[in-house]
């Protein structure tokens, strides 16, 4: 999968040619080195590590600059990811460099998805580069670069053994990412018991099956210093911004009460060796392999996964755009059955509520009837009542009409009887 | 956010100009960070990248695809083998007159791998026999704008494939030179025809053939008349007014675009001439030295073509022509989905401006559409 294998393979229509003079396209390494300084490089690192173990440290060592960071707590309550981007520049050649660092990592009680939300962060940096190649008017050359280059992966210094987290975390990244362990605060070590470590390391990564990083060999210039460096790793690093006087020089080092840990002394840790490899060697084709091997590899499962095939089932090669044209009378065939599904449910529904209206309706119909009928019966019976008392007023009054006769006839006859006895006593 | 400067050791490319030797000057490798250390501690290295490019440039090797057009005679065939000093392209000569001209265009890629100085490039010459040949040159540019696009078409197929190479082998077209009769007169209309239709979608360099027939005013005269033609079609050739990215830029090509066309006289014999042997070509009332320029304007095409415009013109074939080429494509499948009116394919390759605009992101839209369905 070298590059060098599809650049150069001998082209049986294209012969070598002499030439007779001096022609001058040898100056075209220089033309497209100067196109790339007036655009400017881009370059992403990515940091994994526990809290507290030394990534935004070894970033200032590396980069001789001081990026503004925050102590971590250790209480996050889940692994999240800070990016941050800066404008470097050195002599002529503008950098714009952006570190991720993982917040939170390794301190939770479970740490079990602790390795997914860098994995979304990295395919998300894929997803937005694929979605700009994809899109009809793109503008690749101007575009920001934000995929992962190089992933540091900081190994705790314990001396004995990867962490089955960092084993799990490596596995799920190394198909996505370039994966360099570092050991970490490597002044902690012996020089004995940081041999033994670095072999159980590589051994282990070995034998579960993680890809890890190496350092190319197909170009002799970097060949035998990248085959040394190879065999170095995991570099054990110690960062450091602060500056001790050693001899009659400052040096960027860590003070202990029993010595100097020199940061750029090769007797004392690897960071020059890493800053070397990472920077000074490697950097350009770290940022090839991200985007031949790593983005290559997402596109296809993407694409694969869209449904999308190189060749249909006949072998015959079917267009991008034919299948992307099928999938597009698919989805809209979908759509409009969805829409007739909706709608049909829709009238459904009506029809029942309506329905459900209705024998409400009758029902409060009936009561009506009912309460109607009660109201009328009520009425009625009052109506007799009525009729009743009426009659029994009627009658009443009228005994009382006859009684007050009977009284009255009576008193006139007494009357007259008096009336004759007192006539009758003149005569 | 920006960073302060960080001191480093100097690496220094400087861009040559046209007027000069043109030859770029490249002080060796960088120092290394060991060498450096003594007192410059705060060395970091990201400039080694310039040198890392360069060793992946070099081993990679590049690719360049050069297409010639111009009536037969007007020693197309002897300018290529000058410019790339070796023979390129075979000539037209020996045949006999009745097979020498095609019935029709002819397309004839010739590729080549050449070395200098541990750079490989592979050198693709593309020939167009018959060009303005027949009597009847109506649609004469059709083959060639297909041939073209053609190209295009193969690098957009391989570019959308799902597995695809590590590195599209480039065939497009990077630059056409075509070639003017010296009339001494003004364009003719197959020339205006022709390069109107063609600068739309690949960079055309227009040249003055067989400059050896003009007198100096006379050069002068036809350069001025073809300048103010182009300007007056609305041609726009090579260095493009539009794709000056900077102040810099603009002055230089300023500059070029004052000399063109150039007047170029091609040859393959050496002579010798002040004791030196170069290349030129003999007549009675003197010797023409092709890369003297006071002679003609050869030695300026050899640089602009070569020595510094080499990378930008395929920087604008990729960048910009294929682009066009690439969103007129994309969306004439689309053109009948949307309800916007279709595009047209036209045949001179004019991209169809407002309705691409406006459904720029069709293809992003559904796609993304898409992709949450699936």
């Amino acid at each position: 999968m070298a590059s060098s294998d599809v650049a150069r393979q001998p082209d049986k229509a294209v012969r070598p040619l002499g030439l007779d003079g001096h022609v001058g396209f040898d100056s075209l390494p220089d033309q497209l080195v100067n196109k790339s300084i007036c655009q400017g490089f881009c370059f992403n690192i990515l940091c994994i590590g526990e809290t507290g173990i030394g990534k935004s440290t070894l970033m200032d060592t590396l980069f001789n600059t001081n990026f503004e960071n925050f102590e971590s707590s250790h209480f996050e309550p889940q692994v999240k990811l800070r990016a941050q981007t800066y404008d470097l520049q050195e002599s002529n050649v503008r950098l714009r460099l952006t570190v991720v660092n993982t917040v939170g990592f390794g301190d939770q009680m479970n740490k079990q998805e602790s390795y997914q939300p860098v994995v979304d962060y990295i395919d998300r940096q894929f997803e937005s580069y694929l979605q700009e190649e994809l899109k009809i008017k793109r503008s690749l050359h101007n575009y920001h670069d934000s995929r992962v280059h190089a992933c540091l992966y900081f190994i705790s210094p314990s001396g004995h053994s990867l962490k089955s987290l960092d084993l799990v975390t490596m596995k799920k990244l190394d198909s996505k990412v370039n994966i360099i362990p570092v050991i970490a605060k490597a002044d902690t070590i012996s020089k004995s018991e940081l041999h033994k470590f670095k072999i159980k390391i590589m051994s282990e990564l070995v034998s579960n099956g993680v890809q890890i990083y190496q350092f190319p060999l197909d170009d002799e210039t970097v060949a035998k210093v990248n085959t040394t460096m190879n065999g170095h790793l995991p570099f054990a690093v110690v960062g450091s911004t602060e500056e001790v006087s050693v001899g009659n020089k400052m040096v960027k080092a860590r003070q202990y009460p029993w010595g100097v840990v020199q940061v750029e002394n090769e007797n004392h840790c690897d960071f020059v060796k890493l800053r070397e490899m990472l920077i000074c060697v490697n950097m350009e084709d770290l940022r090839e392999q991200t985007h031949t091997r790593h983005y290559e590899l997402y596109r296809r499962c993407k694409l694969e996964e869209m449904g999308f095939k190189d060749t249909d089932p006949e072998c015959k090669p079917v267009s991008l755009q034919q299948t992307y044209e099928a999938k597009r009378q698919e989805f809209l065939v979908e759509l409009q059955r969805r829409e007739d599904e909706m709608r049909q449910m829709f009238v459904q529904r009506v029809k029942e509520k309506e329905g459900e209206l209705k024998e409400a309706e009758r029902d409060l119909q009936s009561r009506f009837e009912q309460l109607k009928r009660l109201h009328a019966d009520e009425k009625a019976s009052l109506e007799e009542k009525k009729r009743h008392l009426d009659d029994d007023q009627s009658s009443f009054s009228k005994r009382r009409a006859a009684a007050h006769l009977l009284q009255a006839q009576s008193l006139t006859v007494n009357g007259k009887k008096d009336k004759d006895r007192k006539n009758s006593g003149f005569m | 956010m920006e960073r302060d400067r960080i001191a480093g050791s100097e690496v220094s490319l400087s861009h040559s100009n046209m007027s000069e030797s043109a030859k770029v000057h490249h002080p060796g490798p960088p120092v290394k960070a060991e060498k450096t250390h003594g007192s410059d501690f705060s060395y970091v290295g990201i400039d080694a990248i310039l040198e890392q490019m360069r060793r992946k440039a070099m081993k990679q090797g590049f690719e360049f695809n050069i297409m010639i057009v111009g009536q037969s005679g007007l020693g197309k065939s002897t300018l290529m083998n000058t410019l790339f000093k070796s023979k390129v392209s075979r000539k037209s000569v020996q045949p006999s007159p009745e097979e020498r001209i095609p019935k029709t265009i002819e397309i004839k890629s010739v590729s080549h791998d050449v070395e200098e100085k541990g750079v490989r490039m592979k050198l693709t010459v593309i020939d167009t026999p018959g060009f303005g040949d027949q009597i009847n040159n109506e649609n004469c540019w059709q083959p060639i704008m297909k041939f073209i696009n053609d190209q295009y078409e193969a690098y957009l197929q391989e570019e959308i494939n799902i597995n695809r190479k590590k590195r599209i082998p480039d065939s497009r077209v990077h630059c056409c030179i075509y070639f003017i009769p010296p009339t001494g007169h003004c364009l003719r209309p197959l020339d205006v025809e022709f390069m109107r239709r063609l600068s739309k979608v690949v960079n055309i360099v227009p040249v003055i053939a067989k400059a050896d027939t003009l007198t100096l005013e006379e050069r002068d005269d036809f350069k001025q008349t073809i300048r103010e033609e182009l300007r007056a079609n609305g041609i726009d050739v090579y260095p493009q007014k539009e794709f000056d990215e900077d102040a810099e830029d603009r002055i230089i090509n300023d500059k070029i675009r004052e000399m063109i066309p150039f007047a170029v006289v091609g040859s393959d014999q050496e002579y010798q001439v002040n004791g030196k042997r170069i290349l030129g070509r003999k007549t009675k009332w003197g010797t023409i030295e092709v890369e003297n320029i006071a002679h003609c304007e050869f030695a300026y095409l050899r640089d602009l073509l070569i020595r510094t415009h080499m990378q930008n013109i395929k920087d604008i074939t990729g960048s910009i022509h294929y682009e066009t080429y690439r969103v007129r494509r994309l969306n004439e499948s689309n053109g009948h989905f949307t309800s916007l009116p279709a595009v047209e394919p036209k045949t001179n390759g004019l991209p169809a401006e407002q309705p691409a605009a406006l459904q720029a992101n069709g293809v992003a839209a559904q796609h993304g559409a898409l992709s949450h369905e699936m």
